[in-house]
This record gives structure tokens, C-alpha cells and sequence, in this order.
């Protein structure tokens, strides 16, 4: 049903000099930490990010929450900021796609996806035969998931003994990760100009507009780099 | 206290609104070829709305990392992509690096 070879292949991706485990666990223990803070209990953490598994979002719920949005609010909220989502999904799964596997494998696991799986699975998915693609890419998912599910319960667990400074310090992990392998992804001229452009503008359009900036930014930075930069790629 | 109901909705809502992204875009993929423009496309656009949230976290962070300023957040972060490059693209060594100049240059 599922190719063990490339389901461990995957998995083992959390290993080696270009492991997301490092950064997923920075992250995760500083989400568990802020979750506590906010009054969620140990299976409410856990739960969040077993069933949301998306930073952003749920570092978002947080936030409204302590402010006392409204769930119609949070909802909205959610879907704008990972909304990213779904041109991740079309710009990954048509990679891992074959004809002989069955499509529910492709439905569920489809909950992985997320930043650090996205970008260890687009740089690494040429090494493997394309039929096992997405056995390739359940391995890297449930890799990556666990660890952010067990993470968030460490980080509930040491919230007490982890101090401000340490917690910003965890949290800028992350972004730094991202954007290391965002050079690392930056072959061809369109998606070299749209990550720029997007880093630019995603600051910029916030000024004027917080909850569309990212929808805004990156159908505009996307766009220009396609236009400017389809006919120049290798 | 936030009452134990609403942060389950709440919990609820978010994972819902998460999914359907994911989901939306397991059945668009079913209809685009890898050699397609529209998948030229998609792929730009994702990588443009990644780096848009990671601009924005750096500059407009949520979260613990709005209570440091941000001057000291691109300065760690310049000088930890330097470290990704000159270190021949290790991602250990910049993001453990990246902690410890932060968490460092905040309690000074």
C-alpha cells in the first residue's frame, strides 16, 4: 500500500546538515509555551497542532483569542493567513502525482503540507522514482507533523522554564530557516524575482491592509515574477 | 480565562479553515500538468506568498518576537543568511545561530 523504502526515505529527512527538525522544534516549543500562556490546556495544545499543523494560523487563533475575536473572525483570520496553502498544494502535488496510486492517499496527506514539508519535498522529490512520490512525500509529512505535535507538548511542559529572551529567540528560528532554503530554491529567474518581490511587498501591502497583505503580495510578486521571468528560465 | 468551549471551537475553526487550503489545492492539482503556464504560475505564486509571510514576520511579527525591536531582528537575520551562504548552504548552523544572537542581543 505505502513503499516502505521511500516512506523511510522521506522520514529520515529529518536528519543530516539540512534537517527541519532544528527549526520545527524551535518553533513548536514556543507555540506550546504561548498556548499555555493563553489558557489552553495540555490536549488542547497537543490538539491544535495535531489538527491544524500550520504556525501562522494558529499562532493567529492564539492572538484573536486573547483579544476576544469572535469565531466567524478567527475563521477568516485563519483562511487568509494560510491561504498560502493552496498554491503550495497545486505547486507540489502535480510533482508527486502517478497514475497507479490511489487518490485518497493524495486527500489525506495533503494535511502535512506546510512550509517545512513543502520546501524539503520540492527540493528533493527529483531523487525519487515518480511512482513512489508520494509515498516519498507521506515519510517527509509524518516526520514533520510528529515532531511539531510532540514539540508543542515539550514547549507546554518547559513553559515555566523558559524565559522571554529564550522564546524570541525560538521564534525567530523559523523564519530564518524558511528563508535559507528559500535561497537555496532560487534557480530560475521567476522564482528568484517573486521571492524577492514578495519579501518586499509582503511588509509593504501590511501597512495598508494586515489581513490581505500576504493574498495581495503574493498574487502580485507570483505574477510579475511568471511574466517577467517565464521566458528566461533555464 | 478563555472558557474551555471556545477554545475547542476555536481549535475547530482554525483547523478547518487550514484544511480546506490543502485540501482545495489536492483538487486543483488533479487537473494541472507539471508543464503547464498555470503551473509555472502556481509554483511562482507560492514561493511569492511564502517569502511575504516571512517578510512579514521579520518586520510585523505576531506572536513573542514583536516584543524585540526590529532593527535587531534584521540584523541577526542578515547575518545569519550570511552564514547560510558562507558556510556552503548548512541550515544547522545559521538557525541554531539565529536563537542565541537574538535571544542574546534582547537581554542586553
Amino acid at each position: 500500500m505505502i513503499n516502505t523504502e521511500a516512506f523511510l526515505l522521506g522520514f529520515k529527512s529529518l536528519k543530516g546538515a539540512r534537517s527541519p527538525a532544528i527549526p520545527l522544534a524551535a518553533c513548536f516549543i514556543a507555540l506550546g509555551a504561548l498556548l499555555k500562556d493563553a489558557g489552553f490546556n495540555i490536549q488542547q495544545s497537543a490538539a491544535s497542532s495535531f489538527f491544524t499543523y500550520a504556525l501562522p494560523g494558529q499562532l493567529v487563533m492564539a492572538e484573536s483569542l486573547l483579544v476576544g475575536a469572535s469565531i466567524l473572525n478567527i475563521f477568516l483570520a485563519v483562511w487568509l493567513v494560510n491561504f498560502r496553502l493552496y498554491p503550495m498544494t497545486v505547486s507540489l502535488f502535480p510533482l508527486l502525482d502517478h497514475h497507479s496510486q490511489p487518490k485518497w492517499k493524495y486527500y489525506l496527506s495533503c494535511h502535512f503540507l506546510a512550509v517545512t514539508s513543502w520546501l524539503i519535498a520540492k527540493d528533493s522529490y527529483k531523487k525519487i522514482n515518480s511512482k513512489y512520490r508520494i509515498d516519498f512525500w507521506i515519510g517527509i509529512g509524518v516526520g514533520t507533523w510528529s515532531t511539531a505535535i510532540l514539540m508543542t507538548l515539550i514547549g507546554f511542559l518547559a513553559a515555566d522554564l523558559l524565559n522571554k529572551d529564550m522564546l524570541i529567540g525560538l521564534a525567530i528560528v523559523n523564519p530564518t530557516y524558511f528563508f535559507c532554503m528559500m535561497i537555496g530554491a532560487m534557480k530560475k529567474i521567476s522564482v528568484s524575482i517573486s521571492i524577492i518581490l514578495g519579501t518586499i511587498l509582503g511588509p509593504v501591502i501590511f501597512l495598508f491592509s494586515a489581513e490581505w497583505s500576504l493574498l495581495f503580495a503574493g498574487l502580485i510578486a507570483g505574477s510579475v515574477g511568471f511574466l517577467f521571468g517565464g521566458n528566461n528560465d533555464k | 480565562m478563555i472558557s474551555s468551549q471556545v477554545i475547542i471551537l476555536a481549535i475547530t475553526v482554525t483547523s478547518l479553515a487550514t484544511f480546506i487550503s490543502r485540501f482545495m489545492g489536492a483538487i486543483t492539482s488533479e487537473k494541472v500538468s507539471v508543464k503547464s503556464k498555470i503551473f509555472k504560475w502556481f509554483n511562482c505564486v507560492a514561493y511569492s506568498t511564502l517569502a511575504a509571510l516571512i517578510g512579514r514576520m521579520i518586520i510585523f511579527p505576531a506572536g513573542v518576537l514583536a516584543e524585540s525591536e526590529v532593527i535587531i531582528r534584521i540584523i541577526v537575520f542578515i547575518i545569519c543568511i550570511a552564514l547560510f551562504i558562507i558556510s556552503k548552504k548548512n541550515l544547522v548552523i545559521p538557525t541554531i545561530i539565529s536563537a542565541i544572537l537574538l535571544a542574546t542581543f534582547n537581554s542586553l
